[in-house]
């Protein structure tokens, strides 16, 4: 109990203490991305041809229409205009329509992407980490096609799956999870086969004992050990499912989605646009991130682990 | 010498002449040999052993004497690559698939999601007791134990000795004439594990359980058995069995009367006849 209360006590004080260092590597990018910002936009010619001091000639680097690096403050104004500064709909002949301006609009084209994805690959890792577990044969014959899997580059294959599925009428938000799955089933696998295998000798013994039967041991004993490595797995999952759900956006040329948007940008020179859906992607993936770690906690907690 | 102490055991237990035994455990030249890559290891060679319904009796022996190894035979977690062996003249996996005996493992093996309540209605679980069955099995179990109280914390909030002690009424709850117990509070202190012995005692003279306790401590093993099988290792084998009967109602106390003094002397012979103390 001791140990416990003391816990308690540590962790408020652990999480002060944690902040301010964080906060000053922020400062701390944050000055050297402004101080960047002159040597890698000086080739423009906007800042060629200005004259004056230092000074001037940064405040006219961090105010360019179309930078090489944008300052940190542009992507922030860029990503409040796209979103809350700009309508979610828009009216049109055909009634009420998502506008495609709206950032929003686009993440959540990719998100919707990411999590079917991401249900279908943690279903499939979780089935097939089942198999694993549970027959030698499977053990033998799957593990090297899902490790195998892996080492084929995403950015080779993701054309061949939308190539693939569009033959045959699929297209859009399928395809795109299709390559989400393909990516995240991979940590779930291995999650959830180190997961299913880490009850001990005794306590696998003990339902032998009680000649528990395959699946009472699944339920009873390795399913619930398994959690604590399930949810540090789908933590990875979730977020290379969005990676994945971005990659299926970009051989297609597709009209949404924040890969969309990543490639319009670059068409157009639109930098400030990239860095706007490079941020909502990753506060997108921090957000998804938090919700797993969310639903872990309450688990976890929920099975009687230590606070 | 040993065959004539068994002898003697057993016929406590067998009527004269009686072809079927009533023992509880009959074991008859029982061998088990592990094939390793740096050859066989004989973990037992020729045990026999009987055991009569109500005994107490205790494996005492070095690390690898195959005491432990002898235990998982009669649960049927081992396979014997000889001899024989009957569980109320069954063999081990249908006493083990008719749930004859509860086995209490060296840890706890308490599962860390379930509360202590719900631990101890695992195996009622798996055997498909209704709820209200295995509330009141729970509840008398623990109370057997001293837990009650307890039922809603889980593992890591009880001591040691405590969650060792809810792993003994887990292996009660379902009621077995059997309990098998593998250096069951080897892992406490001695403190705990003197208070443990005199409940355990107690508990085995209330509910007149058949006993097999797996030791290596000489004290605890003559204050609770009733026999004491001293074994010996490479191969794996019994070189003596000592009778321990020192009644019913005895304290920690006597551990320090001639009696109980005269029988640890002899497990403490044995062993070294057993080459037990050398290196």
């Amino acid at each position: 109990m001791s140990a416990a209360s003391s816990a308690h006590v540590g962790a408020p004080a652990g999480r002060d203490g944690s902040a301010i260092p964080v906060l000053v590597i922020t400062a701390l990018i944050l000055a050297a991305w402004y101080a960047a910002c002159l040597p890698m936009n000086s080739n423009l010619p906007q800042l060629q041809n200005a004259a004056g001091d230092l000074m001037a000639r940064y405040q006219i680097a961090w105010a360019l229409e179309r930078p090489v690096l944008p300052a940190p403050h542009q992507i922030v104004v860029e990503l409040y205009n796209a979103t809350i500064g700009t309508s979610l709909f828009r009216q049109t002949a055909d009634g009420m329509v998502p506008n495609p301006r709206n950032l929003s609009f686009h993440a959540w084209v990719t998100l919707s992407a990411t999590l079917l994805g991401f249900v279908i690959g943690s279903v499939l890792g979780i089935a097939i980490a089942v198999g694993i577990v549970h027959s030698r044969t499977l053990s033998k014959s799957l593990m090297p096609w899902v490790i195998v899997s892996q080492t084929i580059p995403i950015l080779a294959i993701a054309p061949i799956i939308i190539v693939a599925l569009g033959s045959v009428g699929l297209t859009g938000l399928v395809p795109k999870s299709i390559i989400s799955a393909y990516l995240c089933f991979f940590p779930v696998t291995i999650g959830m086969v180190k997961g299913l295998t880490s009850p001990d000798t005794m306590q696998l013994d003990l339902m032998r004992t009680y000649n528990g039967s395959a699946a009472q041991t699944f339920w009873k004993l390795r399913w619930p050990a398994a959690m604590p490595f399930l949810f540090a797995s789908l933590k990875v999952a979730i977020t290379i499912s969005l990676v994945g759900a971005i990659v299926g956006e970009l051989p297609t040329g597709a009209q949404a989605g924040l890969g969309a948007r990543l490639l319009s940008g670059s068409y157009f020179g639109q930098t400030i646009q990239i860095w706007a859906a490079l941020f909502y992607a990753a506060v997108l993936a921090a957000l998804l991130v938090v919700t797993i770690t969310a639903a872990e906690r309450a688990t976890l907690r929920a099975m009687g682990a230590r606070p | 010498m040993n065959d004539m102490r068994m002898d003697q055991a057993t016929q406590e237990a067998t009527p004269p002449g009686g072809g079927a035994s009533p023992s509880v455990i009959d074991i008859r030249q029982l061998s088990l040999t592990f094939k390793t890559n740096d050859g066989p290891v004989f973990a037992l060679k020729d045990v026999d052993l009987k055991v009569g319904a109500g005994e107490f009796v205790s494996f005492i022996g070095p690390s690898g004497c195959g005491k432990t190894t002898l235990l998982r035979v009669i649960a049927d977690l081992e396979t014997p690559t000889g001899g024989t062996i009957a569980i109320n003249g069954l063999t081990p996996e249908q006493a083990r698939l008719k749930r004859q005996y509860g086995y209490v493992f060296q840890a706890p093996a308490l599962y860390p999601w379930r509360t202590i309540e719900k631990n101890v209605m695992l195996p009622l679980e798996v055997f498909g007791f209704s709820a209200a069955e295995r509330r009141e099995r729970a509840a008398r179990n623990l109370a057997l134990v001293n837990l009650t109280g307890f039922e809603q914390k889980f593992p890591w909030q009880l001591s040691g000795g405590m969650q060792q002690r809810a792993s003994i009424a887990r292996a009660l709850s379902f009621d077995p004439q059997l309990l098998l117990m593998d250096e069951p509070f080897g892992a406490l202190d001695e403190i705990v594990r003197d208070k443990l012995n005199e409940q355990l005692l107690r508990l085995w003279s209330d509910t007149k359980k058949t006993i097999i306790f797996v030791t290596h401590s000489i004290p605890e093993a003559v204050f609770l058995s009733t026999r004491i099988v001293v074994m010996s290792p490479r191969p794996g084998r019994i070189i003596d069995v000592i009778d321990c009967d020192l009644g019913d109602k005895r304290t920690l106390e006597i551990r320090e009367t001639p009696e109980f003094l005269k029988i640890a002397h002899r497990v403490r012979e044995g062993l070294r006849a057993g080459h037990s103390y050398d290196d």
